[in-house]
This record gives structure tokens, sequence and C-alpha cells, in this order.
């Protein structure tokens, strides 16, 4: 077994990108079958537009069509593509500077090899069937072998239906890793028993483990096991529903001060109605069945109250 | 070598809103930028460096948008920093622009700070659940209120103390044309009948989500010959804890009473409710204004509340507390810090406009971040430093 335990974790969300009055003009031509360029006050083409002019600062105004055709002023091989590139096959990245632009704008070239591609090539945009006004929109350039297969350029700008805003996926897949001692600490779970360590310094209790004081630095090495029983010291009465939330609302979420630890761990509080929660009540683990039991602190269900006198408030008013 | 004087003579901030759908966050920053360096008199050209702040990239799922965003903060040829201290951040932002000019490193520093909280959602991103954990975390707010819940114990506050600080700071927003929520019917009785979201904290205790800019320009002493009102800055400071520690006071955090007492002293301040004519507190949460009044020292320990209740936080008040309308009715995260700093700055330029308080001579700027671990405070003054 690894010394470290550790699990997928995927953050996604769909962003919802205001694009502004520039970059949507770009965008909205994408849509409308134009590549819309801009100029700056240097006298620069520029694909797509800048949202201000790099010399005079202004916000840019001055917008030109551009044909989608160009030259390939450079380029590299793509021979392992990952998800969410253009293609699910090898393809090439290249600069392409279209013709009545002065700068190049950067997006994939279809061809089936790097032999394929050269700088100075001459290539033109292959749109998407369907256009909706994101950068999408052009599938990919593709080369042109005969200037006259060139096709020609779209019909121009829905003035009156700008693009306003875009909707940008974002996907990031993690691997999260647990530290050796919070390895440790799960792996305690796993067998029922809720480990902590004590900080040779100053002898606080940490649960879960730190492998590191957080308030003196000394490295931690002696394990502690700790009581199954504490006390709440402070909680929320969570009622709010929010996206990506695992419990429904409203639900207790409590700092848990276990006895034998000096820090409180947050956790779930069942088995008493919401609003007679209390601070110092004394409170024990509810373990989930066995067989559901992994590495984690969702082994523990929840704590519900002892039934037991609560604590007197010196006992953990330091914790709040 | 001491520290050189700087000040703040430009201070711009954007009409906060729940959706700035209009604008991109470029466009958003700039609109900031423009109003601050329209107010000081000065151009893109005349800036020797830009110092950018926001929260966590997750907000707007851009990575490193300084990169993005060079050519249309006018940082192209110059030093261009970004900042990140969580909320937070628009202080520490303004006050490594403040350092750029104090250490005399530059004449002239540009700095704003932004969020664009409509891209996506702040509860989501403060919450994603991590794997072998228990899934109890509930934003900012769910975050929060245990803790507000341990200064109502420990300090035995009347818990309508909250609906009072949320039905003044909205009141107040009513005077401020650039704040995102003008709800003139907000009174102390809406707020305790308003929701409770996360007991103890109710919905109209919170602040809202909003998008939004501040940018403010800070010179040097010659750059502010040329200014009719320069905000002199007194002092600065910025301090930092471990989020989680035994027995960590999350109430009143040592970092926030070391950076205060610090602060203190830099500006020759030794009463600060009586030297101080007002103060721009970060407090997204009702309560955290008598939390952070105490750990400033404009009360004792337990009795911040007291100043809450009694009025003396209101404009007319002892100490006014947030007459922009503070957190509470804005809320561009990476901004609000800066907003904080520039509506302390306004107040001393008598520049604040109907929210002004009259004869302002000496103002705080306070922001707070991560889980009550990072601190920036700054005073500003009419006057110039004398030593």
């Amino acid at each position: 077994m690894p010394r470290t335990l550790s699990a997928p974790v995927t953050v996604a969300f769909d962003y919802t990108r205001s694009t502004g009055p520039v970059i949507g003009r770009f965008l909205t031509g994408l849509r409308d079958g134009v590549v819309v360029a801009g100029r700056t006050s240097d006298g620069e083409v520029v694909v797509p537009p800048l949202e201000y002019d790099p010399v005079t600062h202004e916000a840019t105004t001055g917008f030109v069509e551009v044909s989608p055709v160009g030259t390939v002023t450079s380029w590299t091989w793509v021979p392992e593509p990952v998800k969410g590139q253009p293609f699910d096959r090898p393809f090439a990245f290249a600069l392409v500077t279209l013709d009545g632009a002065t700068r190049p704008f950067f997006h994939a070239v279809d061809v089936a090899s790097p032999d394929e591609i050269s700088t100075g090539m001459r290539v033109q945009v292959r749109w998407a069937p369907e256009r909706v006004g994101a950068i999408t929109d052009i599938a990919c350039f593709e080369p042109i072998g005969d200037e006259a297969d060139a096709r020609p350029a779209g019909g121009g700008l829905l003035e009156d239906h700008l693009v306003t805003r875009v909707v940008t996926p974002v996907s990031l897949d993690y691997l999260y890793a647990a530290s050796p001692e919070e390895s440790a600490f799960y792996r305690g779970l796993n067998e029922g028993r809720i480990l902590g360590q004590r900080c040779p310094t100053c002898q606080k209790v940490y649960v879960p483990p730190r492998s590191a004081c957080p308030a003196d630095g000394t490295p931690t090495a002696e394990e502690v096991e700790v009581s199954q029983t504490g006390t709440i010291t402070t909680f929320c009465i969570v009622n709010v529903p929010f996206l990506g939330q695992k419990i429904v609302p409203p639900y207790v979420s409590a700092y848990v001060l276990l006895d034998g630890a000096d820090i409180a761990v947050l956790h779930l509080i069942l088995g008493v109605p919401a609003d007679e929660v209390r601070m110092g009540m004394r409170v024990k683990a509810v373990w989930k069945p066995r067989e559901e039991w992994t590495y984690s602190l969702e082994n523990i269900d929840h704590f519900e109250p002892t039934g037991d006198p609560d604590a007197d408030y010196d006992t953990y008013r330091h914790h709040l | 070598m001491g520290k050189l004087p700087a000040a703040v003579v430009g201070v711009g901030q954007t009409h906060h809103r729940a959706k700035r759908e209009d604008l991109s966050m470029a466009g958003l920053c700039r609109e900031a930028m423009d109003r601050a360096l329209a107010d000081a008199n000065l151009t893109l050209d005349d800036i020797d460096a830009i110092v950018v702040g926001k929260a966590p990239d997750l907000f707007e799922g851009v990575m490193m948008p300084e990169l993005y965003l060079a050519e249309a903060l006018g940082a192209v040829g110059k030093p261009l920093l970004r900042v990140h201290t969580a909320g937070s951040v628009g202080g520490s932002t303004a006050i490594v622009a403040s350092s750029l000019v104090s250490s005399g490193v530059h004449k002239r520093v540009l700095t704003v700070a932004y969020e664009k909280q409509s891209e996506s959602n702040a509860m989501w991103a403060l919450s994603v659940p991590l794997p072998f954990n228990m899934p109890v975390h509930a934003g900012a707010g769910g975050y929060f209120a245990p803790h507000v819940r341990s200064y109502i114990r420990r300090s035995g506050a009347p818990t309508h103390v909250g609906a009072i600080v949320a039905a003044k700071d909205r009141q107040n927003a009513l005077k401020n044309p650039y704040a995102h929520l003008h709800n003139k019917d907000t009174t102390v009785e809406s707020v305790l009948a308003s929701q409770m979201l996360w007991d103890p904290i109710r919905y109209d205790e919170t602040c809202p989500s909003s998008d939004g800019a501040c940018a403010l320009v800070i010179v040097d002493e010659d750059t502010a010959k040329a200014s009719p009102n320069p905000a002199w800055i007194h002092g600065t400071v910025m301090r930092s804890e471990a989020t989680s520690a035994a027995e960590r006071d999350q109430v009143n955090p040592q970092a926030s009473r070391d950076a205060a007492a610090y602060l203190w002293k830099q500006a020759g301040i030794t009463s600060p409710i009586d030297e101080i004519d007002m103060a721009e507190i970060y407090v997204p949460f009702s309560w955290f204004e008598p939390m952070w009044l105490e750990s400033l020292g404009f009360a004792e320990e337990g009795s911040g509340w007291k100043l809450s209740e009694s009025g003396a936080t209101a404009m007319t008040g002892e100490i006014p507390v947030n007459c922009s309308g503070g957190v509470l009715s804005s809320n561009p995260i990476g901004a609000s810090g800066m907003l904080r700093f520039g509506e302390a700055a306004l107040q001393v330029r008598g520049a604040a406009g109907e929210h002004q308080i009259d004869g302002a001579r000496k103002a705080l700027g306070h922001a707070y971040g991560g889980g009550s671990q990072f601190f920036a405070m700054w005073v500003v003054g009419a006057d110039k430093p004398t030593s």
C-alpha cells in the first residue's frame, strides 16, 4: 500500500464571460462568417482586435473585415492531442496572417503530417457547420493549393444582434494527495479510530494531524488516539442551498472538540432538532455501517447528543 | 532613509452591480482606472508602474489574468505586479503600490483591483468538496457564521446588533451612487425579518455578490503638489496568520491586533476613537463591525457592539463606519478592500460627495481575507505626516 492516499477530484464550471464591445464584435463576426480585425493607432491590423490600443490606451473603435485566407507565418506540430483541442488526431497549431491583417492569428491547421505544412503556405478558414459566436466557429484552417479554391468571405455582421456573452466550460482534473500524516488519519478512520498527533513543543494535540505544528512549526510524530465523544464549541445552521452542495439543508455544521484533542473538527450534527443544538452540547460520533467504511471522515456519518449535561463554558471558551 | 511621503491623488470606481454584462474584465478595470486618472489629472502615459489585485482565479476561471490584462491596464513597457491575499487583496494591493512610492522606486503608481463575480459563483468556488473530507463547508457565510456565534457568546451582545449594522450600511449606500445595493426600505425590522441563511447570519446581514473594480493613483510628494487635495498615507500594515491552529482566536485574531497596534504606532495615534474621524472597515457580514471595532482598538474587548448599537458608527456618530455603504452594499471581492482604502482617501480629500463626513482629516481603510488570516490596513490624512 502506498504511504499516502490520493483520489481524483474534478473542478468544473461553465463560466459566463461578458465579452465587452470589442471581443463581442469579433465573435459576432465569426457567428456571421466574417473575420473582424481592429486597427491600432500605429497602423497595425490585429486579429482578434485588441480591447485597448497599446500606444494610446484608448478603447478600440476602428474595425475592419479581413480575408478568411492567409499565410502561415509559423507553426508547431501536435503529435498527441489532448482533450479539448480542435482535433483528436495529430494536427498543427499555426500563426496565420490573414490577407488584410498585419499581425498573425493563432489557430489549428488540419494537415495529416508535419510534411504537409510549411511557413509561407496559403490557408483558409474552414467554418464550423454551426456558428454560435465563439472562437470554435472557426473549425480550423485548411491548405489551399490554388488561390481559385479560396472561398469568398461571408455576408457581413448583423449589427442589431451583437454577441455579448460566451459560455466557457472549464474542467480541471486533479489527483488530490493527502499528506502521510493525513493518510494515517484516514486509515485510522477505516479502522474506526480517530487519530491525532501531539506537538512535542506546545503539547497540543492536532486532529487531523498536520505533520508540523501550525503554531510553532515543530515536526509532529507522536500519534494519539482521541475520544469519539466531544463538545460542540460553536456552529452554524446552514439553511442556504448552493451549487455543488452534498447535504440537503437545513443542517448543522459544528466544530466538535473531541476529548483529548486541542483543535475542533468540523462535522454534521443530527439526532436533535437544529434549533436545539447548543454551544457546549456533548456529542458522540455515529459511524456508518462498517461495510460502508472507506478512507474518509465521512465514515463518521454525523455526531449526535450523548444526553450528558453540557460542558462548562470554561472547558471550551479558548476554542471560540 | 525612512519612508518617503506618498499620497492618493486619484480614486476611481465602477458602478457596482450584480452583473456588468456590458463590460469585459479589462473594461471593468478600465472604467475604474479612467476615473482615477481623470481625478488625478494624469494619463496612463504619466504612470510608472501598475499593480493589480484580485481574489482567487477560480472566481472567473482565468489563470493569471494579469497576462491577458497587461495591455488594457496600460502596462506595456512598464512593471506590472499582481497581488493576491484572498478577500484582503484590495487592501494589500494598494499597500504594495504605496510602498513602490514610499520606497522611492517609482513616483506615480496606478493600482487597480477587481472581481467579476457574475462569471461564476463564489459560493461554489469556495466550497469545492475535497476527497476524504466531510462536505459540510458552505461558502464564506458558512465559514464565518460559527465565529459570529462565538462573538455573540463571548461579548453577550444582544442578537439584534447585526441588524442595526446592516440597516445602517444599506441606508448609507443610498448616498453612494456607485453602490450595488440601493434598498431604501431596509430597516432594522426588515433585516430581522429576512431569512436566516447561515444561522446566526440573516440574508440581509450578508454582502451581495458584485461585479466591480476600484483604482487608485498613488504619487510622490513632488507630484502631489499639483493636487488640490491629496490624501497622505500616514501608515500601512499587512499581517498574516495560520488558518487553523489550536486555540486560534478567530473572533479577534492575533494578526489583526498586531496589525492595528503597528498601524496606530506608525500614524502616531494613541486613541483611535478620538483621533480617527471615520473608518471604512471590511464588514462582509454585519457582525464583523463590532468584532473589528474591538480588534482595532476603537472599543474594549466585548464592547464593540455597544458602539454599533448606540449609533456611534452611523454617519452622525462618534466614529462613522462605512459611510459608503461598505462591503454589505457592494462586494466585488477583489476590489472590496481597495474600495475601503479608496473611500477613506475620498473622505480626507473632502471628495466623498453625499456620504462625506464634514471635516474628516484622518481616516482608516481596512480589509481582511481568507479565514480571518490576512489583514491589510492604512491610515490616510488630509495633512502631510510630520515624521
